[in-house]
């Protein structure tokens, strides 16, 4: 497993994509429309409509900027052409992508209107698409590699085949330089004391407490009902065999392996800047959200173990789903894309599902489509921390 | 790798329940199961039908105590749970929310 590489784009910031997209970004839900249309112009081009973006302020307004910068930031993103309403706000997303050194174009509807936009923005896509399309794959070290891992619709099988997988994966490629990153802060809960202990230095792991803390005092305690039953763990998650948030959590855990260290706490959608490492991010557990601001990091490609089977895919980061749960493989096989399920069966063992899931990220980093891009997957979906103004 | 499949396996050899990792467990069927941590072989005769991935009591546990799984205390039973049957939100509660 020694002298491992894949065949990326190379940025122009020197960050290593997978994929190739040319992005029609709306900077807020009014400028969804014109975003499509663009992208139905010009095809091969790929719009990221959203929900918001109208009269946040505050930690929630620098989040929605961050995501979109983020998203457009990508490596996997090689140009961006961006239409707000109006253009003050598209300014600060064009400029904020502009610092990767990408191509990338701004348009404002006010004074315009939709079809004099639509008619601009197309002509501006045409040429990043073309340009897009000369550029070149060349072989990467493991080590430009950024890999982002969040589970779904778990079960019992989680925690005992896909998530030790996952955490196989991370011991033996945080050893080879590659950039992990985990999340959900909510769903550590039970196994918080596990966690915190996996920092790399007392220091990180009492930032990561008190990111925990934080997210149970202003998130989950002041917005309770009586309890999480239903939420967490969730119905699929009980249906599974899952019965509580500590066992879910302890299996969630699973994943960072038995060896790897995290070295930061990231904000939501915040980029790793300590280097190589493992990392925890502070999101919900809610997988598009997760996986969205895990993208809007800078990651390039993600990793979701799943028990019952959880469909979710990313517009910009492909999404690789592993299980270990036969019934899931049998009944949902074309979601699967690495089947662990020897595991339960004392076919396999750890060491050869990690080598598996490894094999299957380089080829999937190489091109191969995962199962949630050739079903057209594209949850691409913002955070929002409170009520617009 | 060898051994036959198992019917359940369990993580930790201080648990107090298994998790079914075949489809069609009927009540009264006798199982054999896996303890990852320490590589031992267990059988037991389950008192329910236990759907794939759920869990059943590898002893009696009583009402109010720790249930342990992972090595972890993941809530507390909120009735005697007999060894052989079903583990679930009927019986264990979280210690959290």
């Amino acid at each position: 497993m020694s002298d491992l590489h894949f065949f990326g784009y190379r940025r122009e910031n020197g960050r290593v994509g997978i994929r190739n997209h040319v992005v029609i970004l709306p900077l807020d839900d009014l400028s969804n429309a014109a975003c499509e249309a663009v992208a139905n112009n010009i095809k091969g081009t790929l719009a990221l409509p959203h929900h918001y973006g109208r009269l946040q302020f505050g930690e929630d307004l620098e989040l929605h900027f961050r995501t979109l910068i983020g998203a457009g930031a990508n490596p996997n993103v090689a140009a961006v052409v961006v239409i707000g309403i109006e253009p003050g706000w598209t300014a600060r997303v064009v400029d904020g992508i502009a610092q990767t050194g990408k191509p990338v174009q701004g348009f404002a509807i006010e004074q315009h209107g939709d079809i004099e936009t639509i008619a601009s923005a197309s002509r501006t896509a045409k040429n990043f698409l073309q340009a897009a399309s000369e550029l070149r794959r060349e072989k990467c070290p493991i080590e430009d590699l950024w890999v982002s891992h969040k589970c779904g619709e778990s079960d019992t099988t989680s925690g005992m085949g896909a998530n030790p997988t996952v955490g196989n994966f991370i011991d033996k490629t945080d050893a080879m330089g590659v950039t992990n990153c985990f999340g959900e802060t909510s769903e550590i809960t039970g196994a918080e004391h596990l966690c915190r202990e996996r920092a790399a230095t007392k220091e990180i792991g009492d930032k990561w407490f008190a990111t925990w803390q934080a997210y149970m005092d202003e998130v989950i305690e002041p917005n309770k009902t009586s309890d999480l039953s239903e939420s967490q763990p969730t119905k699929g998650n009980i249906e599974g065999g899952l019965t509580t948030i500590e066992e879910k959590a302890m299996g969630n855990l699973q994943k960072i392996g038995k060896n790897a260290r995290y070295i930061d706490v990231l904000a939501p959608a915040e980029a790793p800047e300590k280097g190589p490492g493992l990392y925890f991010m502070d999101t919900s557990s809610a997988a598009a959200e997760c996986v969205t601001l895990q993208a809007a990091g800078g990651f390039a490609v993600h990793i979701f173990p799943t028990g019952q089977g959880n469909i979710i895919g990313n517009p910009i980061e492909p999404v690789i789903k592993v299980t270990a749960n036969p019934r899931t493989v049998r009944t949902m096989g074309e979601h699967v894309d690495l089947d662990v399920s020897g595991l339960l069966r004392r076919e396999m063992n750890l060491d050869q599902a990690g080598d598996a899931l490894i094999d299957m990220v380089i080829r999937t980093c190489n091109g191969r489509l995962t199962a949630a891009e050739a079903l057209g997957h594209r949850e691409f979906v913002m955070t929002k921390l409170y009520r617009s103004a | 790798m060898s051994t036959a499949p198992p019917d359940f396996l369990v993580h930790d050899e201080r648990d107090a329940v298994g998790v079914v990792v075949v489809e069609d467990i009927a009540t009264d069927q006798s199982l054999e199961g896996w303890v990852m941590d320490t590589d031992q072989t267990l059988s037991i005769t389950v008192n329910d039908p236990i759907p794939l991935g759920h869990k059943f009591a590898l002893r009696d546990i009583s009402d109010g105590e720790a249930v342990i799984k992972y090595g972890e205390n993941i809530g507390r039973a909120v009735a005697d749970i007999p060894k052989g049957n079903h583990v679930h939100v009927h019986n264990l509660k979280t210690n959290k929310w």
